[in-house]
């Protein structure tokens, strides 16, 4: 398992070019600081896992990253294969969706519950239909150049249900859906914006161990064969450690540690970090911050 | 399912008496004797007595007999619905459905024989309303034994809103002949036109609050800018109704924009707070901004809507032909009555209810439409998925507001004259009435809303002073039956086909 890990990131890092850019990222709310100084790059085509324990601010970075908060402090740079970039931190939350083609999804599903499946796929692909609609004009008017946009947001939504097994549910309400049902479906309503970078924010949360293996199946498939980069936020091991290609390691803020799979699993500053603060209770402060520069 | 609806009644007693275990015989005779009793003891103060005027004197006057007489029918009525919850609904739908049968033929036959009735149409409506019950609860066991996972109300709204592709087209069919029935008379076309006025606006402001679920108790505010703007675009620059029409749309629209800017970041019962204080706003103005309203006295001698430029009065003056006179010269011969006006009112309100009907039931299934959905849903996850909510809100507003713009220039070239009482809040939340019983988003719901709301009240005139009792226990029941609207069914505005050919 950890060998096939490994021979993807070889794999991928040959290709991979930086996709997002963070610098020196703080958020603070009021007295609180939630993000302190991160720093970490998430490459093309590749997942990035975001791990830590409670609180430690990893949903505030992609808060920050999707436009929800404004950082105080740092630089989101995103790269486009094309060349073009974005500076996030000063984008509105709609537009970093809408231009720099970054979608997300919620820990708490966010999925439009009364409206049909299909109609959830067809709704986040919103801009482009817009756009082909006249902004409504030409689709009032039922032209033909409306109907064909339709048609192929239709079959692109096709596409996606197949590809999460929701084809025969297409017309039923979203809110209906089985749980782990949800969580794909808000996954494919996201791959529906076409999206370069894809935020995850704890997909496998709630999924028994076949929907997580399902799950990693359909998040490799997205990075290999839609050449996108995935950020994943997720408590599950078993996930993170299998799929990532890189993880960033957050603690009260801060980022304590930043590297492939294998060198986070022998880390002793993450370990202590997941393990609790017996360390810390016994040992003097000193000694403590001794030990974590010696791993 | 049907369980949640039960415990409705007056007896607290009832409140265990579920179906599930099956209550006794003997406990369902004491359950309907207590429910008497709660209704004698609220029934001795309020029925027993009554004062009379006799000249100089009040004398008070016991009404005891009708008392008993009402506290029997009570009983006997939750009796009847324990029996339904008890597993006897199919024989109460029978009983209760002949003994209602029954009453419509006596009155049919001779008026006075409804008097075998006790309390006349009091205990009637009770019947019927046993009888609705039974029939629903007799179907809900019916699809519970099938396994269904909808309530049968979900199930009967679905059924109606299946049908109303053919009943659609009848009932449109209906309102096109009804000024040419005989049966028309002005009363008629007259009550044709507030049902109608009503349903646009119901159709108007369902765009805002049934698609984007944005609760606007201002929505007369619009009525009032169309209404006004037609008035004094129409009479400042001589423009005829057709003219001034998009005009006053136009504005009405502006002001749904200008409203919304600063109550975009507001939802729920915030937005509906600040939206009623804006349609008062908008009257307070009016009744004081003398200059341009008029103030209180109202602008008069609006222009009346005329039919190609032919006027609808009796002696035109030199050089105009009037409806009437160019109508007996080329097709037959009529003379001039006021009704002629009323029903080319009629076809005009018609229209642009209709207007108004398909361009949202079009607009639903466009990108706009389905965004105002999902914004209703949930707006994070619009942002999430690059929707520009308040591009999004602002149009809804301005949309509805547009509506609203053109129904009110209807009712001011229909009255003649306007002035700021005729926009007060309670028209805002009649309209907001129509849509909510009607079932958010649904349009044939706001039509069978606004015969039942508009209508309704009318055809009640028989009840004299009953009539407001009935028109407020019609919305009570309507809200315990089905308290997301009569016809809350959503169809999905695109479907998957399944691919041709092989999979």
């Amino acid at each position: 398992m950890t060998a096939t890990a490994m021979t993807t990131t070889a794999m991928n890092a040959a290709a991979a070019l930086p996709l997002l850019q963070v610098d020196h990222l703080s958020m603070r709310f009021g007295g609180l600081v939630a993000v302190d100084d991160v720093s970490f790059t998430a490459m093309d085509r590749q997942i990035t896992g975001i791990i830590g324990p409670n609180g430690a601010g990893k949903t505030t970075v992609f808060n920050c990253l999707t436009g929800f908060y404004k950082p105080t402090v740092g630089r989101l740079a995103l790269s486009h294969s094309d060349g073009r970039e974005f500076l996030l931190e000063r984008m509105d939350g709609f537009r970093i969706t809408q231009h720099a083609h970054v979608a997300r999804t919620f820990q708490n599903i966010r999925l439009f519950p009364r409206m049909s499946v299909l109609e959830n796929l067809i709704v986040a692909q919103h801009n482009k239909l817009m756009r082909a609609s006249g902004y409504s004009v030409f689709g009032i008017l039922g032209l033909g150049v409306y109907r064909r946009a339709e048609q192929a947001a239709v079959e692109r939504a096709r596409y996606w249900l197949g590809r999460v097994g929701l084809t025969d549910r297409a017309n039923d309400e979203a809110g209906n859906l089985p749980y782990g049902a949800q969580r794909r479906l808000e996954i494919a309503r996201a791959m529906c914006t076409e999206p370069v970078l894809l935020c995850l924010d704890e997909p496998a949360a709630g999924l028994n161990a076949r929907e997580s293996e399902e799950l990693n199946e359909l998040l490799k498939f997205i990075r290999d064969e839609h050449k996108i980069g995935v950020l994943l936020i997720e408590h599950d091991m078993s996930v993170v450690m299998r799929i990532s290609d890189h993880i960033v390691v957050l603690d009260y803020g801060r980022k304590i540690a930043d590297g492939n799979p294998e060198k986070i699993r022998n880390d002793p500053t993450v370990i202590r970090a997941y393990l609790g603060e017996e360390e810390d209770e016994t040992l003097p402060p000193e000694v403590a911050r001794d030990l974590g520069v010696r791993g | 399912m049907a369980e949640a609806t039960v415990n409705t009644s007056a007896a607290p007693a009832a409140a265990t008496g579920a179906r599930a275990h099956e209550p006794s015989f003997v406990y369902l005779v004491k359950d309907a004797l207590a429910t008497g009793a709660i209704a004698l003891a609220l029934a001795f103060p309020l029925v027993g007595f009554r004062t009379v005027d006799r000249g100089s004197t009040t004398i008070i006057e016991t009404r005891f007999g009708q008392m008993f007489l009402g506290v029997a029918v009570i009983a006997l009525g939750r009796f009847a619905f324990s029996l339904i919850d008890a597993g006897y609904a199919r024989a109460i739908l029978a009983g209760s459905g002949v003994l209602s049968v029954a009453w419509l033929l006596l009155v049919a036959v001779d008026p006075g024989g409804a008097a075998i009735f006790p309390l006349g149409w009091m205990s009637w409506m009770l019947v019927v309303s046993v009888a609705l019950r039974a029939a629903y609860v007799s179907w809900g066991d019916r699809s519970e034994a099938r396994g269904d996972a909808v309530s049968p109300g979900d199930r009967v709204a679905a059924t109606v809103q299946r049908l109303a592709v053919f009943f659609g087209p009848v009932l449109l069919l209906f309102a096109i002949a009804m000024p040419l029935l005989p049966m028309a008379d002005q009363r008629w076309v007259d009550l044709g036109i507030l049902v109608l006025t009503y349903v646009m606006l119901g159709w108007g402001l369902n765009v805002v609050v049934g698609l984007a679920g944005l609760l606007d108790l201002g929505y007369v505010a619009f009525y009032a800018v169309g209404a006004y703007s037609y008035a004094i675009i129409a009479k400042t620059f001589g423009l005829n109704f057709w003219e001034a029409l998009p005009m006053a749309g136009g504005l009405a629209a502006m002001f749904g924009v200008l409203l919304g800017f600063p109550v975009l970041r507001l939802r729920g019962d915030y937005l509906a707070i600040v939206t009623l204080g804006f349609g008062e706003i908008v009257r307070v103005v009016l009744l004081n901004w003398n200059e341009l309203s008029n103030g209180p006295k109202g602008i008069g001698e609006i222009p009346r809507p005329s039919f190609f430029g032919m006027p609808f009065t009796p002696a035109p003056p030199q050089g105009v032909t009037s409806f009437h006179q160019w109508f007996s010269a080329h097709l037959w011969e009529i003379g001039f009555s006021p009704i002629q006006r009323a029903v080319y009112l009629y076809y005009i309100i018609l229209l642009l209810a209709l207007l108004t009907n398909i361009f949202t039931l079009r607009i639903r299934k466009l990108p706009i439409g389905r965004a105002w959905e999902a914004l209703r849903e949930d707006e994070i996850a619009c942002r999430a998925l690059g929707i520009n909510p308040t591009n999004t809100k602002l149009t809804a507003f301005a949309i509805g507001a547009m509506f609203g713009g053109f129904a009110g220039s209807f009712f001011a070239t229909r009255q003649g004259f306007i002035s700021p009482e005729s926009f007060n809040f309670i028209e805002s939340a009649i309209i907001l009435a129509i849509v909510v019983l009607g079932g958010m988003g649904s349009q044939i719901g706001v039509v069978i809303a606004s015969i039942v709301l508009i209508g309704g009240p009318e055809w009640f005139r028989d009840l004299e002073s009953y009539r407001m009792l009935a028109f407020g226990g019609l919305m009570v029941l309507i809200m315990i039956w089905r308290p997301q609207g009569l016809l809350a069914f959503r169809e999905p505005t695109i479907l998957l086909k399944p691919k041709a050919g092989p999979p």
